[in-house]
């Protein structure tokens, strides 16, 4: 237990040692610390703040779907009066087309009725002509009773 | 025991040897191989042990941490990490309480007595025969584990610390104001002499009590140590088994009283009014 140089010794190295800590030691881990501090902080404000930002997106996005169902349905029921308007027109269109068709046809008909009516008239002219050549056959000119004749198978 | 040749007194005298090199009164240097001749040495000596042990302890104390601090990780500490920084969390803590002034040395000088004090205490708990006789087999004579029961140590950091003491304070008051502190104390200006005299006593006290305390916890601890090592084997375990708990308590006790001490004296040199 004796004092001698170990007392020196130890002062420096205590000296040393304190310096090296103040130097390489503490400085560094404070400021991880202070860093890591700093980063946690700044990750809980901005979690909070994309919390605020999705409730914010989903409250949008319930506000689009409401309106794009809205809209789905009116575009709906708009299709739904077109589609029907479309029919009624298709409806006339097709009625009014079948009644063209069908007076066309009954006016071909018509048509057809009358020229077989004035063919057979003016064979039963010609049939006439010759029924009464053959009967008067001189005494009547054909040539002078061919309008009488005419006249006779157009009444008929 | 070291070996059974030896009386009690011998065996308690033996452990309470340092190693030390030295300068022999008819001039030439080596080794002592007696206490008497370690005695006869006087200041021209070095207790190898304990600036051994110390410088050890001490190295890897900052080699842990620096390689910590080099590694220190802002998103992933590891486990070492975590417990340098718990360390560190603590002294900053307790200088945060104490110290008033502004001066990075504080907190570092605060870490560096605790752990380091912590370190050189815990070499108590290491069996007191297990390193002097591993060393005694490469012969080496004398061997004293704890560093901090030989008051070289122990006065080392606290003369350290009070020239940290005396520097600051010089330095924040004033060689003036410091001189003043000493002097216009607690008498007032007539009574100069009382005054120096009962603020050097206060201001000596400090390393002196600061280096005695924890010189005499520790040297105390070593010795029931070294006492209960005297038993036989068989029964040693029942008395050194709870002396070395109760001195966990102890070890960590002793180095944070010193590190708050010293943090309390820093406070006080910096502080200017008195």
């Amino acid at each position: 237990m004796n004092i001698n140089l170990t007392l020196i010794g130890q002062t420096i190295m205590f000296a040393m040692f304190v310096w090296f800590c103040m130097k390489f030691i503490w400085p560094p881990l404070v400021e991880a610390m202070a860093a890591r501090k700093k980063a946690i902080e700044d990750g809980l404000k901005a979690a909070e703040l994309g919390k605020e930002e999705h409730a914010l997106a989903q409250k949008n996005a319930e506000e689009l779907i409401e309106s794009s169902k809205t809209q789905a349905a009116e575009i709906i029921a708009n299709a739904d009066k077109q589609a029907s308007v479309m029919i009624d027109n298709a409806k006339g269109a097709a009625s009014e087309e079948a009644d063209k068709i069908k007076a066309q046809a009954k006016s071909e008909l018509d048509q057809e009725v009358a020229k077989a009516r004035n063919e057979l008239r003016s064979q039963v002219s010609t049939l006439v002509m010759q029924g009464v050549n053959s009967v008067l056959d001189k005494e009547v000119d054909s040539k002078t009773h061919k309008d009488m004749l005419s006249k006779l198978s157009q009444s008929l | 025991m070291a070996s059974g040749e030896l009386t009690s007194g011998e065996y308690i005298k033996h452990h309470l040897q340092n190693l030390t090199f030295g300068k022999f009164p008819d001039g030439h240097w080596g080794f002592a191989h007696t206490s008497q001749e370690a005695a006869d040495m006087g200041f021209m000596a070095i207790h190898v042990d304990t600036l051994g042990f110390s410088f050890v302890l001490g190295a890897l104390f900052l080699f842990l941490f620096a390689r910590a601090a080099k590694k220190a990780s802002i998103e992933a500490p590891s486990g070492f990490q975590n417990f340098v920084e718990s360390v560190i969390d603590f002294i900053d803590e307790n200088v945060r309480g104490s110290f008033n002034g502004k001066n990075p040395l504080v907190a570092p000088l605060a870490l560096t007595t605790f752990i380091w004090i912590f370190l050189m205490n815990t070499m108590d708990l290491v069996p007191v025969d297990w390193l002097p006789v591993l060393f005694a087999a490469m012969g080496v004579e004398y061997l004293k584990v704890v560093p901090t029961t030989d008051p070289n140590a122990t006065f080392g950091m606290s003369i350290g610390i009070f020239i940290l003491i005396l520097y600051y304070s010089v330095k924040e008051k004033g060689l003036g104001g410091f001189v003043g502190e000493l002097t216009l104390h607690p008498f007032g200006k007539w009574m100069m002499p009382a005054n120096l005299f009962l603020e050097g006593v206060n201001l000596l006290a400090k390393p002196v009590s600061l280096a005695l305390r924890l010189f005499g916890n520790m040297y105390a601890g070593e010795m029931i140590f070294i006492l209960i090592a005297l038993l036989p084997f068989w029964i040693q375990w029942s008395l050194s088994l709870p002396w070395a708990i109760f001195h966990i308590l102890i070890v960590l006790l002793q180095a944070f009283i010193f590190m708050t001490l010293v943090i309390v004296y820093m406070d006080m040199a910096h502080q200017k009014e008195h």
